[in-house]
């Protein structure tokens, strides 16, 4: 473990980034020594990618210092910032398939004799440049001939031999194998040892523990803490994540528990290869179904196959009385009841140019066909119902909703649904991203819309959102739904247990 | 603000330029505005405008909710040769003029069809896709017209391209007809916000139950249907069917039209009228041209600069010179930026 009795190789200090409507970075702390991997952790819009590319000068910070080696530097962009040694892979392999390994290692340096690039001189310095991370292939081939964890080395590779101090690895294992992350945990470790000092992004707990000595964790753009990892456990790091502190104040449920009686939809083996495993569910009326898990952990993907978004291929679903519903395209899923409020508002969510009252009418008026036109006086009564009744800060519905703050469109999206009354409602993190007053608003709006009988799935990072108000809590990891708490038994110490549990096993 | 206000305040930018360059030319060739009627019919260089304008107008108005959708038509000048070879085959075989425009316009929503599953089911690009017709339609109207230029007689079929109707000649009686219909249509019915949602963001309009695959073939058929239209008219014309010639280039001419219309090529936000005088701006260039008596090769280079001139002023960075100099209190013109997309 390296000392911190010097300067710290890389360092941060107070860095700011303001967006418009959110504050993406506040007063951020972080540094990095030399011969450390250190991982850097974060739920989406915790503000990991942003404090990157801050480091890197692809966005201009709005506050706060970065020195390397104790001297002030202030990277203007990405290039500039490969000149002071620091150098990004990002998890996308950004090199050029259809050139040869050597030319993507040398591009924009390549060898030149009389004026001419040197092809010979060229393979020869990539040969050398790739032994020492243990690669012999040849490098006369074109990139795209080799699997994504070689041309991710290379990528490594070249980000290495441009800037050699710092190396950035975002999600670099994403979309690889076990024995493919293998081979570029081998690379990481020789250049730990080369002296390198690693920031590594990655939002596998087993990788974290196999390959960093520190990890900072990050939430909602501010610092949570930065630890050992060895002194670190799993409960605790996904507590730092999600926000949790141990001690557990068992919250008293307010919420009815008029979620008895006959389900309203029952899946059954419901489930999508390579997206989301199997699973059973079953939903009453008035009954808010939480859902929990980390990233990537299948909870996304099961809104996803609920709603018809990436059709099932396995299993069934009925409704209440056993008739059976088909659910294999979104509006399928609309025509039986059904709304979904993605994750990503932006690109999955609003029409940005439309305004709040064609946003608010898109989804009635795509289910009553195009012929049928909603008149304009009624599709501004509608949406002026709904800008008083969920409180959506606009001038007026004529407003483009891309120029509302993020709380508002959800608020719109929210809208959108609930004008086609829909008997059930998927909500896929409604509070992310929101300011507090909102936040708050929405939450109220889930326990209205329940006590008012509607059926709704709620999916949250935000554990102790969740204990508020469902009324039963299903754990996803691994692409698996492993635990489902009920009850008292909601908890956010069980949750966080449940998700940070290394072996699949029931917890309740 | 009214729904009247705002249309004008959308199309004020076309009509101010068709009105400047009228103008231009009106100094340089102060006869322009004689319009005289002989046979019954109007004569005179505005009319002039007016109807050999009226084939680029028809292909805007398909061109237009096309790119609204995010996508782009390049076939419209083939589908033209295609829709002309088939209405002169159909008049020189006997079919009679009923049948043979019921053709036309087939060949015309076939062509679309064809385009719109190509973009909407096969996910293939829309620049590639309508890349294939542009260069397969051409072949398919020599096929038809086996080589040669299919010339006819017929009073019937060339009425659609040098008739008049009460002393209004009859392309430009189509050009109005059929943008007026489907700016009602698409206006009146929910076409026109479900198109613009599939432009601005396409998988958030799918998540919102829009049913994206139909709304698209069904764009690229109305593209289709107004190039057959525009060929029928092309052909009548010069009441023969000439595979290798008809319709060439005014693809290109009716995505100008589209994007001098303010229609961003980015999707989104359009408006029928705004390009269809788009196409009569760059018609009045042309025609222009032609009277102040400049050396025929001078024109396309006139036309060009004509034409850069136009799309600078419209520029969004233009705009924000001109807001800078304007006493228009900011909100306004913020509103302008939105609804005249560049």
């Amino acid at each position: 473990m390296p000392q911190s009795d010097n300067q710290p190789l890389l360092r941060a200090r107070g860095l700011r980034k303001v967006f418009p409507g959110t504050i993406a970075l506040d007063g951020v702390d972080f540094w990095l020594e030399a011969g450390e991997v250190h991982a850097l952790l974060g739920e989406n819009g915790a503000g990991k990618s942003t404090l990157i590319k801050c480091l890197t000068g692809a966005y201009r910070r709005d506050g706060g210092d970065i020195l390397l080696n104790g001297d002030m530097i202030d990277p203007k962009g990405t290039i500039d910032a490969q000149a002071y040694g620091i150098g990004t892979v990002y998890q996308e392999v950004n090199l050029l398939p259809n050139l040869t390994v050597a030319e993507n290692l040398c591009l924009g340096h390549q060898p030149t004799r009389f004026g001419m690039i040197s092809t010979r001189a060229m393979n020869r310095r990539a040969r050398e440049v790739l032994s020492q991370f243990g690669l012999d292939i040849d490098v006369a081939r074109s990139l795209a001939s080799y699997s994504v964890a070689v041309q991710q080395v290379i990528a490594i590779a070249r980000a290495v031999t441009l800037s050699g101090k710092v190396l950035i690895l975002d999600e670099p294992t994403a979309s690889l194998d076990s024995h493919e992350v293998d081979l570029v945990f081998g690379v990481v470790r020789s250049l730990r040892e080369r002296g390198l000092g690693i920031i590594f992004i990655s939002h596998f707990l087993d990788q974290i523990f196999e390959i960093t000595d520190r990890v900072t964790v990050l939430r909602n753009g501010r610092l949570v803490g930065t630890e050992a990892t060895r002194d670190i456990d799993r409960v605790r790091l996904v507590n730092l994540m999600l926000g949790r502190e141990l001690e557990q104040e068992v919250r008293s449920h307010g919420k009815t528990h008029a979620a008895a009686g006959e389900p309203r939809l029952t899946f059954t083996g419901f489930g999508r290869k390579g997206s989301i495993e199997p699973f059973d569910l079953s939903i009453r009326p008035g009954e808010v179904v939480g859902i929990a898990g980390l990233l990537g952990s299948g909870r996304t993907e099961t809104a996803e196959v609920l709603f018809g978004v990436a059709a099932h291929d396995s299993g069934e679903a009925r409704r209440g009385d056993g008739t059976a519903l088909r659910l294999t395209s979104p509006r399928e899923a609309i025509a039986a009841g059904f709304g979904f409020c993605p994750e990503d508002r932006k690109t999955d969510g609003v029409i940005a140019d439309l305004t709040v009252r064609e946003n608010i009418a898109l989804a009635l008026q795509a289910r009553i066909g195009w012929m049928r036109r909603i008149p304009a006086r009624e599709q501004r009564a509608m949406a002026n119902d709904y800008i008083r009744k969920l409180d959506i800060r606009t001038p007026d519905a004529e407003k483009p909703v891309g120029l509302l703050s993020g709380g508002n469109q959800q608020k719109v999206m929210l809208a959108r649904w609930l004008v086609t009354n829909p008997s059930f409602l998927i909500l896929d993190e409604p509070t992310r991203g929101i300011d507090v007053g909102a936040h708050a608003e929405i939450i109220r709006l889930i326990e209205d819309l329940c006590a008012q009988g509607m059926s709704l799935l709620v999916i949250s990072s935000e554990l102790d959102e969740l204990v508020a108000y469902s009324h039963r809590v299903i754990v996803v990891r691994d692409r698996h739904h492993v635990a489902e708490l009920a009850g008292g038994d909601i908890t956010t110490d069980n949750m966080v247990r449940a998700i940070a549990a290394p072996e699949r096993e029931a917890i309740n | 603000m009214t729904g009247l206000m705002l249309f004008m305040r959308r199309i004020w930018p076309q009509l101010m330029t068709l009105a400047v360059i009228v103008g231009l030319i009106s100094i340089m060739f102060p006869g322009f505005f004689q319009i005289s009627i002989a046979n019954g019919r109007l004569y005179g260089s505005p009319i002039d405008i007016l109807n050999r304008g009226a084939p680029v107008a028809l292909l805007a108005i398909g061109m237009t909710l096309v790119i609204a959708t995010r996508g782009i038509d390049l076939s419209v000048g083939a589908v033209m040769a295609i829709c002309g070879a088939v209405s002169a085959w159909g008049i020189t075989e006997g079919y009679g003029l009923a049948a043979t425009l019921a053709m036309a316009l087939a060949a015309g929503l076939a062509c679309g069809l064809w385009n719109g599953i190509l973009v909407a089911v096969l996910g293939i690009q829309p620049i590639v896709a309508t890349l294939i017709l542009m260069v397969a339609g051409r072949g398919i109207a020599q096929l038809i017209t086996e080589g040669a230029i299919l010339t006819f007689n017929h009073e019937g079929l060339i009425f659609f391209g040098s008739g008049s109707l009460l002393t209004i000649p009859t392309p430009v009686i189509i050009g109005v007809v059929t943008g007026a219909i489907v700016t009602l249509i698409v206006r009146r019915s929910a076409l026109g916000m479900l198109i613009e949602a599939i432009g601005i963001n396409l998988r958030a309009s799918t998540l919102a139950g829009v049913n994206t695959r139909v709304l698209l073939i069904a764009v690229y058929m109305t593209s289709g249907l107004c190039a057959a239209l525009a060929g029928i008219i092309a052909a009548a014309d010069i009441r023969g069917a000439d595979a290798n010639n008809a319709g060439l280039w005014l693809e290109l001419d009716a995505i100008l039209a589209v994007v001098i219309g303010g229609t961003s090529l980015l999707g989104g936000r359009f408006s029928l009228v705004a390009s269809m005088i788009g196409a009569l701006i760059i018609q009045a260039v042309n025609t222009g041209i032609l009277l102040s008596g400049f050396p025929p090769e001078f024109n396309l280079i006139i036309k060009a600069v004509i034409i850069l001139i136009i799309l600078v002023l419209q520029s969004p960075t233009m705009r924000t010179v001109l807001v800078f100099f304007s006493r228009e209190p900011a909100g306004a013109s913020d509103k302008d930026k939105e609804t005249v997309a560049p």
